[in-house]
Parts: C-alpha cells; structure tokens; sequence
C-alpha cells in the first residue's frame, strides 16, 4: 500500500460522506513520484461541534505516523455534511511553493 | 523541562498575535506561510513571528507540544488557532479580523495599565 492509500485507509475510520486525497507532491522541490505533499478534503458528521483546530487534531492523531515519516505538508479542508452543502463542494486551491524545506 | 519549551511557552504568552512560519513576512520560503502572512497582514495588526527554519530546536519541539504537526502556525492570547487552511478560510468568513482586533486591544489595554 503506497502512503496515499494508507492515508485514505486511515481516513476511512471517520465514516466520510466525501473524501479526496490528492498527492501535490509535483508541486514542490521533491524528486518524482515523491509522496510528501498532500491534500485531503474530507466531510463527516463527526466533526459537527467541533472547532478547526479540534477537526485537524483529530486527522493528526489518526495519521501520526505517515506525519511522522514521509508526509511533510497536509492541507486539510474538513467540514460537516451542512458545511459541505453550503460550499456546493467547493474545494479551495493549495498555495504554489516557495523553495523552503527542500527534500534531497 | 527542556529550555526550548521554556523559550516556546514565554514566546507563546509574551507574544498576543505569534506566527511560527517558514521564512519571514516579508519572504516567506513556503507557499502557506505566504497564505498565512498575507492573511495576517490584511487585519492590519502588528503580530510577532519565529523563523522556524532558523530555529531548529523550535521546529522540532512546538509540533509536539502544540499537538500539531505542521506551519505555519497562528498563536492568539496563548491559544493555537490553526495552520494555514484555518487562518485562510477564518479570513475568509470574517472571522479573522475580530480575533486579531481583539488580541491587540487586549493587549495595548494590559500595557496601558502597566
């Protein structure tokens, strides 16, 4: 299972009404096929009453070892079922890079 | 109790608008410190920040103590209010201005009692 799987496994764990995973890898100073940069858009009820911090501390907790290893950047977009509706399934842009925290 | 934390905790409430990031304001070295500082600026406050690149032992050590992994990172009245996608999309909504308004005037408040 490459990372992006693993991530989308792990992920799965909060019932997602949607769920994206990208790899923005390409995007950034990392050799080819890296899997470093993601991008993960995700809606489920189970972030209804949570504040943003909380939302993104419960996807660091189910990812800390891909965080701990060969995930470097992880745009997180997390919202409720309403949220979600509201936006039309909208989902933002990642910002382009700007050369710090190179890999070799 | 390691002196990196103990430099982290005095810079996280000695500091009510802190941004850890890549780089500084004026060049930020990643794409969502960039989102982030251009946010921040557009609440037209003055706010601290730390060039974790420069600062290894506070890019090793806030992530853990922070329980957040990543920067940039927005601190506010000594409370962790997000990364990136966070500062972005409170901006967004309007609900970043207030926040950082209110951060300053407490704090020019304190320093006017002092």
């Amino acid at each position: 299972m490459n990372v992006q799987q693993r991530i989308e496994a792990r992920l799965g764990q909060l019932s997602p009404r949607f769920l994206q995973v990208e790899n923005e890898s390409h995007l950034h100073h990392v050799p080819p096929d890296s899997e470093t940069h993601f991008k993960v858009t995700l809606v489920s009820e189970a972030f209804e009453g949570l504040m943003p911090v909380k939302r993104h501390q419960r996807i660091y907790g189910l990812l800390d070892e891909e965080l701990a290893g060969p995930v470097h950047a992880l745009a997180l977009h997390l919202y409720t079922p309403r949220e979600w509706e509201r936006r039309h399934g909208e989902i933002p842009a990642s910002p382009n890079c700007r050369g710090g925290g190179r890999i070799a | 109790m390691s002196a990196t934390l103990d430099t982290i905790k005095q810079q996280i409430s000695e500091n009510p608008i802190l941004l850890y990031m890549k780089g500084s304001p004026q060049l930020p070295q990643c794409g969502f410190s960039a989102q982030a500082v251009q946010a921040l600026m557009g609440c037209g406050e003055r706010f601290a920040f730390v060039n974790i690149l420069e600062n290894p032992d506070i890019r090793a050590e806030l992530p853990k103590y922070a329980n957040w992994p990543t920067f940039p990172q927005l601190w506010v009245g000594g409370e962790l209010v997000g990364g990136c996608d966070i500062i972005v999309e409170m901006y967004q909504n309007g609900e970043l201005q207030p926040l950082i308004k209110q951060a300053a005037a407490t704090n020019a408040t304190e320093e006017g009692d002092a």
